[in-house]
């Protein structure tokens, strides 16, 4: 796929002004202010009304304008990687730019996780990090790290500040660059006397990016072609992805999906920009996905894939995914298409642009009589999601079954709340069994799989949609790892719910040692139940959160409900759950999806059923 | 796999030779040989990267190289429509009995001699690879003492420009 390219490349293209909040003050006039007040300025221009952050030696002069400052909070982590994670929290519940700031060394790289987790998931996130005095740098000084190098592959682009003149066109530029096109992390170091240092301010500056030009508008050729393929298709099946989401394109998808009358699949991203319970909706493909899922993009003809990026954990095996499809493929950014599989159909283009265009397109196929029967194959689907619905079975020794305590979370809870995951059992099965009817509602880390994901990205989602209740689904492992920020939800007012599924394991681990390493569980348990340590009741009180605890069925439902009363206060409950329960269905990592178990040894009877 | 010669034009500002060659080195491609300069804009930088790939592994990292921000424009110079050409620096063992049988050799080259030492010569020869790897093949014999290749820089052909002309395919 080509991009445009600047015609006249010699010419700065097309000078750019940034989009400002227009409600926030908008200096016009030249200034003379240090960088530190540069930056807090500009950051007020450009709409960013919450940083994460902790301060430190080389940051620190951009601490005291924030201190200033109406217009941006600043919420005071206890871990850098709390920062970058709340950041992304914020940005996923939003669609804002979410901002972190940490200092030079020690403080940016504890974002680094977070930066690739952001870039992973392409998540709209700046960084901002103090750095060394510009005559420091490269002489290995006190707290110097060379965090630019480090996240040049992590980063959607990062700037190493040389003067306080550049400072509002670099920020505008971050801000521009993360939240346009594919949007991605843009890391912005400063060094210190660059904030120190008095230099002019103008507002707004000019951008200067005269290679970065996303394509939003996808070609109409190639959209009229991918009408004449899904006018044709006797298996479509839409293929969602989170460009879904990103695109702000659910209401259209919605709209395709009924006129075409394809089935839908949504990626883990994706859970939430199509609703689960439109009949249309056969839930998520891949490693855990329904089987319905997996078996309609394996015998497809026709993949409708969009925002999505055809990861290893949706195909299985390459070479054996989807075998007989033909594969219109569209996402924004043009180095997806074609990177795992050929697509038929390329389309370059933001996912609303290219489904509205779409939809117009496949009016007019239909139009001209060229609407397929989808009757046969809906029947195959009705037959095989009849058969193998997503379910789970009872404990036999009696514990309390996590896929149970998740279940009755979505239910009581509901749809218009917020979810947010760690990495492992615990998300595959809130991605399962938690019903997601809007986008924007069930934020984890998909790409990079960061365990500690949930509780910062909680607090970011929580701060920036406030009136909404937001649930960490986190299991015992990941809580230990970044936990600590309920210090900070408990004294910035930020009222998350934590559900830890304690099963006392790392239990996706474990659930791999059982079916692939003889069960020998080498470093799994956590000794969260047996020692109850932590005793996560009363850590949760340490850090000024209301602490319950739930072990038996028939108290989840009060549990639950006695969390939701709580309105104040971050509430943590530690349910403490089964420890042999299982993800199922499951592709096992590298073999074909139709290998699929739909659980432990059974295997769907497909070949039967062959279309 | 096949040689393949790629002209980027990147904003000319610091950083983007790691950028570009990090890009590579993520992905496992080993760049043959790789030049740099400013263009006739002094904003613009021209890289000339030649690698051996296969067109699809090519084609993905030509992608990847179109994300940079700074990168503007890539076009792939096919070698039969481009000029291309590399420096060579060479210094010869040339004591007196066979001093004129290597100025022959230069001669025949169209190199010329840029350092005389009592003992050696020193020679610049530009070319394609293919006639500079024939220069030091005739060289050889007399003893290399020592030598130092430019990358490849290359042009289209024809009066057609890339760095303001519509867009060629980029090589993508």
């Amino acid at each position: 796929m080509t991009r445009p390219t600047p015609e006249v490349l010699a010419h700065r293209a097309h000078p750019t002004t940034p989009a400002a909040d227009t409600k926030k003050p908008q200096p016009s006039q030249t200034e003379l202010l240090t960088g530190a007040q540069v930056l807090v300025r500009s950051l007020e221009a450009l709409g960013a009304d919450v940083v994460f952050g902790i301060p430190g030696g080389a940051i620190l002069p951009a601490y005291d304008p924030l201190f200033d400052s109406e217009n941006v909070r600043h919420i005071l982590v206890r871990h850098e990687q709390g920062a970058g994670h709340a950041a992304t929290g914020y940005a996923q519940a939003t669609g804002k730019v979410g901002v972190c700031m940490a200092t030079s060394g020690p403080g940016a790289t504890n974002l680094v996780t977070p930066i690739a987790d952001a870039y992973m998931d392409s998540v709209a996130m700046v960084a901002i990090t103090g750095q060394v005095g510009s005559q420091s740098i490269g002489t290995d000084a006190f707290q110097e790290a060379d965090i630019a190098g480090i996240t040049l592959p992590i980063t959607k682009h990062n700037y190493l500040v040389k003067s306080g003149e550049e400072l509002p066109r670099v920020l505008a530029e971050a801000f521009h660059l993360a939240g346009t096109g594919r949007p991605g992390p843009v890391l912005v170091d400063i060094p210190k006397d660059v904030l120190q240092k008095q230099t002019t301010f103008k507002w707004p500056p000019v951008m200067e990016l005269p290679g970065y030009h996303p394509t939003l508008h996808p070609h109409g050729k190639q959209i009229r072609e991918a009408a004449r393929l899904i006018g044709a298709a006797k298996r479509p099946v839409l293929y969602v992805g989170g460009g879904v989401i990103k695109a702000h394109a659910s209401e259209v998808l919605l709209k395709l999906a009924e006129l075409t009358g394809a089935p839908v699949v949504t990626t883990l991203m994706a859970r939430g920009a199509f609703p689960d319970s439109h009949p249309q909706h056969l839930g998520m493909p891949g490693m855990h996905g329904s089987v319905a899922a997996v078996y309609a993009l394996q015998k497809s003809d026709l993949l409708i894939a969009i925002g999505a990026r055809f990861d290893d954990r949706v195909t299985g095996e390459l070479s054996t995914f989807a075998p007989n499809a033909q594969v219109i493929h569209a996402d924004i950014d043009p180095a997806e298409i074609g990177k795992n599989r050929v697509a038929d159909v390329p389309i370059v283009g933001d996912a609303k642009h290219v489904i509205e265009e779409l939809i117009a397109a496949v009016t007019a196929e239909q139009a001209a009589g060229r609407q397929p029967a989808l009757k046969d194959w809906w029947a195959t689907l009705d037959d095989i999601r009849g058969r193998y619905p997503l379910g789970y079975e009872e404990p036999s020794d009696g514990t309390l079954s996590p896929q149970y305590v998740i279940e009755r979370i979505g239910k009581i809870v509901g749809p218009d709340a917020i979810y947010t995951a760690g990495v492992g059992q615990h998300q595959m099965w809130a991605a399962q069994f938690i019903r997601y009817e809007h986008p924007a509602t069930w934020l984890n880390s998909g790409g990079l799989g960061t365990m500690g994901y949930a509780v910062p990205a909680a607090m970011g989602a929580k701060v920036g949609m406030p009136d909404k209740t937001v649930w960490a689904i986190d299991g015992d492992g990941c809580f230990q790892m970044t936990n600590q920020e309920l210090a900070t939800c408990a004294l910035e007012g930020i009222p998350i719910k934590v559900a830890v599924i304690n099963n006392g394991n790392l239990g996706m681990v474990r659930q791999w040692q059982t079916l692939f390493y003889d069960q020998r569980y080498s470093n799994t348990e956590l000794g969260t139940h047996k020692h109850r340590i932590p005793d996560f009741v009363k850590l949760a009180d340490a850090l000024g959160c209301v602490g319950l605890r739930c072990e038996t069925k028939r108290d989840v439902d009060a549990t639950i409900e006695a969390a939701m009363k709580v309105t104040d206060q971050p509430v943590v409950v530690d349910f403490v759950v089964g420890k042999d329960a299982m993800v199922w269905p499951m592709v096992a990592a590298g073999t074909s999806n139709d290998e699929i178990m739909f659980a432990r040894g059974v295997r769907p009877a497909f070949d039967q059923d062959d279309v | 796999m096949a040689k393949h010669t790629l002209s980027v034009l990147v904003e000319n500002k610091p950083g983007i030779l790691a950028r570009v060659a990090g890009l590579f080195a993520r992905r496992g491609f080993n760049i043959d040989s790789l030049a740099v300069g400013e263009t006739e804009h002094p904003e613009v930088s021209r890289m000339t990267i030649v690698v051996n790939a296969d067109e699809s592994p090519l084609e993905q990292v030509t992608k990847q190289l179109n994300k940079l921000v700074q990168v503007l424009k890539i076009v792939e110079l096919d070698t039969t429509a481009s000029v291309q050409r590399e420096l060579l620096l060479v210094k010869v063992r040339a004591e007196r009995p066979v001093r004129s049988q290597v100025l022959e050799t230069v001669n025949l080259f169209r190199a010329r001699v840029v350092d005389v030492a009592a003992d050696a010569l020193t020679i610049e020869a530009t070319g394609t690879s293919e006639k500079l790897d024939a220069l030091l093949r005739d060289l050889e014999p007399f003893g290399i003492k020592e030598m130092v290749q430019s990358g490849v820089v290359a042009i289209g052909r024809g009066s057609r420009s890339i760095t303001t002309g519509p867009a060629l395919r980029a090589a993508s």
